[in-house]
C-alpha cells in the first residue's frame, strides 16, 4: 500500500518509493538519505504533533509534514497499525 | 607547509579530532552546524618530519550548494587546494557518513578516511573491516577514537604519506546507468582546462546551480543524453539517479564491511526495537507528548535560579528558616542576603568583596605615598574600580555559559529545536533559528555568526536583527545592577524576578518583530526543517573547559582593552571642564561629560529617564553613549559616578544604582525602561560589525533603524504605562492601528504580485 510520510502513525515502517517537491529542498532530503529504496521508522512526533521523528539509515532526522507529504513510501499490510 | 583539511558530517567528532591533533581551542558543540568557520591550528609530531597545518571545514551533509557551510567546504578544496583531505566519518552511522565521502572520492586530491568512534562500536560489540572498506574505496581507511586519542599519530602518518603523491578522481558511479554521460561531460570540462573535471561533471548533471550558472554551453550534452534516457523509476530526472546511485552503491559494498551478528544493512540499531538505548529512553522523556515542554520551560529556570537568585532555597518565601541568614557573622552578605545564596550569587559576592579589599588597599598604598589627588581618583575610581565592576560579573557570565554549553554539548538543543519548531513556525521561523537566538544569551557575535546554518536568507537576516533581544551576557550586569538597587531601594525581596522577566521581554520583543517582519519587508516561505537529531552522549568535561576557557579570556581581554579605555576616557570627561580644567569630584555636573549628555537627554524624556531627572540625571544618557562601545561599560560607568557622586571610592554594583536613585530621582519605571532600552537598542559595536558581514548588502542600515525604533517603542510603552496606567487605551488603539496597517499592506502587496 502507498502512503505519503506525513499519514504515518507513530511506530509504523516503510519503504521509500519516491521523493516528490523540487530544487534545494529536495536536494536537502536527498543528501540526508532520504532516497527512493530507504527504510523508514516514524519514531515519534513533537509535542505539539508536529514536526516528527523518523529513524532512517542509522539515525534520527526530523522534519515537518509539509516536507514529510512529499515522500511516499510503500507499508507492508503487517506493519501498519501503529507499535505493537 | 603542507595543509590538511578536516572534513565530515556534523556531529562525526570533527572538532574533537581537530582540537586533538592541535591542542587548540576550537569550540566543540553537539549541534549540526556548530563549527561555521573554517579553523587552523598546527599538528606537530616528531614521526612526521614537518609541521602540518589543519584546517577544520565546516560540518556538512553534502558538497551541494545549498547551504553557506557546503560551498565553504567545497570552495576550500577546489581552490584551496589542500594536500590532503582528512574525512571523518562516524563509524556508528556509516552509510549517511559516506555519501559525502563518495562526493569527496570525485575531486582530485589524495583522501584518507578517518574511522571515528571505532570504541563506541566496539563497545556495541560491532566492527568495520578498515581494510575491506579501504581496498573498496580505493583510498586508506584508519579506526580512531577522537575522543580517546587512539590511533591520532597513526592517522596523521598515513595522511602524510598519502600526501606525498597525488591521487586521482574516482566515483562510484562508474557502474551506473548514467557512467557514458559522466565520461562525456568530464571530456568537455577537460577541454576547457578546468580542475577536477570529474567533480564539475557530476554536479553539472545533478543541475548544481554553481555549475548551471558557471558552464550553461555545457548543458546541451545533459540535455540531448536526457531525451534518449529513461529510468524505471526516476525517469530523465538525473539529480534522484545520482543520490540514489550513491546509496545504493554504499549499501552494496561498504555496508557489507560491518561486522555483525544479525544480517541487514542496517549499521546502528539493528536489535530488536523493544530493547531501545540508553538515548532513545532519555529522548522518551525529554520530548514527551506532555512532559515536554515543561520539562524544558523548567530547565531554563533551574539555570537561571541556580545563576542568579538572591533566595536560592526559597527560604525567605516560606519565612521558614528566617534563621538562617548568618546574619552577625562574617558570612553575611557572601552566602545569603536576606536567603541563602544560589551559587552564582555566592561566587559574585566573593569576587566582589575581593576586589572591594584590593582596591581599598591601592587606594592607602597610593595615598600613604602622597600620590597627587586626580592621580589617587584616575586609578582607583577610574580604572580599577570600573574593570573590577566589569569583571565582578564574570562568573556568573560563565556559569550561564555552562549551563548552555553542558545542553548544547549533551544534544538536548537540537530536542528544543524539534519541540519548539511548530511554535516558532507561527512566528515564520524554524526551530533550527532557535539555537542561534539561544546562543544569544552568551553573545551575540557568535550566534550572528551561527546562523549561517538556516538556509533561508530572510530568515537569517530577521533571526540576525532579534538576537540582540536575548540578552546577551555583557547586558547581564545592568540587569543585576539595576535589579539589585531597585530591590535595596523600593524594598523589593526577588530582583532575580525582575532579571527573568527583562529576559522575557526581550525574548517577547524578539517574537513580535519578528512577525512583523516576516509579515512586511522579510516575507516569504517558511525554509524547511530538516535536521539529524544527534544521539545523547554525556559532555565532555574537555571540551567544555576549552569552550569556557575561550570565553573567559575573550571577556577579559576585552575588560582590559576597549573597556578600560572606555573607562579612562570617560573618567577623563567626567573629571575635566571644556576648558580642560581639572574638576574636583564634586564639580561632576560642570564636566564634558555632562554637557555632552545633557545635549542628548531630551530625547530620552519619554522614558522616564531625560530631562526630567535632576542631578546628575545625564548619567543615564551617558551610560547609553558608553553602552555602544560594549555594553559592560554601562555598569562601570554607573561604578565610576557613584563613586565621584557619593565620594566614597569604590562602590558596589548595585549600592552604585542607589546612589544614583538618591541623587537623580529616577523611578522605578524609569530605571526598568533604562533596562529595556539598553537591551533593545543598537548592541556593541563588535556585534554591529559582526552583523554588516552576516547581513545580506545594504541591509546593515535598515537594521540599525530597526534597533533603535523598537528600543524606544518598547521603553516608552514601558515607562509611559508603568507610571499612568490610564494610557493603556491610547497604546491599545496606536498598537491596532498598526496591526490593520499591516494587514492593508500584505492585501495590498498580495494584490500587486497577483498582477
Amino acid at each position: 500500500m502507498l502512503k505519503t510520510l506525513d499519514k504515518f502513525k507513530i511506530g509504523e515502517k516503510g519503504v521509500i518509493t519516491h521523493v516528490g517537491g523540487e530544487g534545494r529542498l529536495r536536494r536537502r532530503l536527498f543528501d540526508m538519505g532520504v532516497t527512493p529504496g530507504a527504510e523508514v521508522f516514524l519514531r515519534k512526533k513533537a509535542p505539539l504533533g508536529d514536526p516528527m521523528e523518523v529513524h532512517i539509515r542509522g539515525y534520527e532526522l526530523t522534519l515537518r509534514k509539509t516536507e514529510a507529504c512529499l515522500v511516499t513510501l510503500i507499508v507492508s499490510e503487517d506493519d501498519q497499525g501503529g507499535l505493537q | 607547509m603542507k595543509r590538511f583539511a578536516l572534513a565530515g558530517n556534523p556531529n562525526s567528532g570533527k572538532t574533537t579530532l581537530f582540537n586533538c591533533l592541535t591542542g587548540s581551542t576550537a569550540h566543540v558543540g553537539n549541534w549540526p552546524g556548530v563549527t561555521v568557520d573554517k579553523k587552523e591550528g598546527v599538528y606537530k609530531n616528531k614521526t612526521i618530519k614537518e609541521p602540518i597545518s589543519i584546517i577544520d571545514l565546516p560540518g556538512i551533509y553534502s558538497l551541494s550548494p545549498y547551504t553557506p557551510e557546503e560551498v565553504i567546504s567545497r570552495n576550500f578544496i577546489l581552490d584551496e587546494k589542500p594536500d590532503a583531505v582528512i574525512n571523518i566519518v562516524d563509524a556508528t552511522n556509516l552509510e549517511r557518513n559516506l555519501y559525502l565521502t563518495t562526493q569527496l572520492l570525485e575531486m582530485d586530491v589524495p583522501i584518507v578516511i578517518a574511522l571515528n568512534m571505532s570504541d563506541a562500536l566496539r563497545k556495541s560489540k560491532k566492527e568495520i573491516d578498515a581494510k575491506a572498506l579501504s581496498e573498496t574505496l580505493g583510498v586508506p581507511v584508519v579506526s580512531i577514537s577522537a575522543l580517546r586519542q587512539e590511533n591520532i599519530h597513526e592517522l596523521m602518518k598515513v595522511a602524510y604519506e598519502a600526501s606525498l603523491s597525488s591521487r586521482k578522481a574516482t566515483t562510484v558511479l562508474k557502474g551506473s546507468k548514467i557512467a557514458h554521460l559522466i565520461k562525456d561531460v568530464e571530456i568537455a570540462f577537460k577541454g576547457i582546462k578546468i580542475d577536477n573535471p570529474l567533480f564539475h561533471s557530476i554536479k553539472l548533471i545533478e543541475k548544481d546551480e554553481i555549475e548551471v550558472k558557471n558552464h550553461p554551453d555545457l548543458l546541451g550534452i545533459i540535455e540531448e543524453f536526457k531525451s534518449t534516457f529513461k529510468d524505471d523509476t526516476f525517469g530523465d530526472d538525473l539529480e534522484a539517479v545520482v543520490a540514489d546511485e550513491r546509496y545504493k552503491y554504499i549499501s552494496k559494498n561498504c555496508s557489507k564491511t560491518l561486522k555483525v551478528n544479525q544480517t541487514g544493512v542496517k549499521p546502528e540499531k539493528n536489535k530488536d526495537k523493544s530493547n531501545l538505548s540508553l538515548s532513545d529512553k532519555i529522548d522518551r522523556i525529554l520530548t514527551n507528548k506532555w512532559a515536554g515542554i515543561p520539562i524544558f520551560i523548567a530547565i531554563l529556570a533551574i539555570v537561571f535560579h541556580l545563576v542568579f537568585s538572591e533566595d536560592f532555597l526559597f527560604l525567605n518565601a516560606g519565612h521558614v528558616f528566617d534563621a538562617v541568614t548568618f546574619e552577625g557573622t562574617p558570612y553575611e552578605g557572601l552566602f545569603a542576603n536576606g536567603g541563602i545564596s544560589s551559587p552564582g550569587v555566592i561566587l559574585f559576592n566573593f569576587f566582589d568583596m575581593s576586589f572591594g579589599y584590593i582596591t581599598d588597599a591601592i587606594r592607602l598604598g597610593l595615598e600613604s605615598i602622597n600620590t597627587q589627588a586626580w592621580a589617587v581618583g584616575l586609578i582607583c575610581d577610574g580604572i580599577i574600580s570600573g574593570l573590577f565592576a566589569v569583571l565582578g560579573f564574570l562568573p556568573q557570565i560563565l556559569l550561564l555559559f555552562l549551563a548552555f554549553s553542558i545542553l548544547e554539548d549533551s544534544g538536548y538543543m537540537a530536542r528544543v529545536a524539534f519541540i519548539l519548531d511548530r511554535i516558532f513556525r507561527k512566528f515564520g521561523l524554524s526551530g533550527r533559528s532557535f539555537m542561534p537566538m539561544i546562543m544569544g544569551f552568551g553573545c551575540s557575535i557568535p550566534a550572528m555568526i551561527n546562523t549561517r546554518t538556516l538556509a533561508d536568507e530572510k530568515e537569517r537576516t530577521a533571526t540576525i536583527r532579534v538576537i540582540p533581544f536575548f540578552s546577551c551576557g555583557a547586558k547581564l550586569p545592568i540587569l543585576t545592577a539595576i535589579a539589585g538597587g531597585i530591590a535595596i531601594k523600593f524594598g523589593f525581596a526577588y530582583p532575580d524576578v525582575i532579571t527573568l522577566s527583562m529576559y522575557l521581554l526581550g525574548m517577547a520583543t524578539a517574537i513580535v518583530a519578528v512577525i512583523i517582519m516576516r509579515n512586511t519587508t522579510m516575507r516569504g516561505k517558511v525554509a524547511p526543517f530538516i535536521m539529524e537529531l544527534p544521539a545523547y552522549h554525556v559532555p565532555q568535561f574537555k571540551g567544555l573547559m576549552i569552550h569556557l576557557w575561550d570565553k573567559t579570556k575573550h571577556f577579559v581581554k576585552k575588560a582590559f582593552t576597549i573597556i578600560l579605555v572606555s573607562n579612562i576616557l570617560v573618567w577623563v570627561l567626567s573629571h575635566f571642564a571644556f576648558n580642560w580644567q581639572y574638576l574636583e569630584d564634586s564639580q561632576v555636573g560642570d564636566s564634558i561629560l555632562a554637557g555632552i549628555s545633557k545635549l542628548f537627554q531630551p530625547i530620552f524624556t519619554p522614558l522616564g529617564f531625560g530631562s526630567q531627572l535632576s542631578g546628575a540625571g545625564w548619567v543615564f544618557v551617558a551610560a547609553v553613549v558608553a553602552g555602544l562601545i560594549a555594553k559592560e561599560n554601562v555598569v562601570s560607568l554607573f561604578a565610576v559616578l557613584a563613586a565621584v557622586i557619593a565620594g566614597s571610592g569604590e562602590v558596589g554594583e548595585a549600592e552604585s544604582v542607589v546612589v544614583l536613585i538618591q541623587s537623580t530621582g529616577i523611578t522605578a519605571q524609569g530605571l526598568i525602561a533604562f533596562i529595556a532600552f539598553n537591551m533593545l537598542t543598537i548592541p556593541c559595536f563588535a556585534a554591529v560589525a559582526t552583523a554588516k558581514a552576516e547581513l545580506p548588502k545594504g541591509k546593515l542600515k535598515w537594521t540599525l533603524l530597526f534597533w533603535i525604533v523598537t528600543s524606544f517603542a518598547v521603553s516608552i510603552m514601558i515607562y509611559v504605562i508603568g507610571t499612568w496606567l490610564w494610557t493603556i487605551p491610547i497604546f491599545v488603539v496606536v498598537i491596532a492601528a498598526i496591526i490593520v496597517g499591516i494587514y492593508l499592506f500584505r492585501k495590498k502587496v498580495d494584490r500587486q504580485g497577483a498582477i
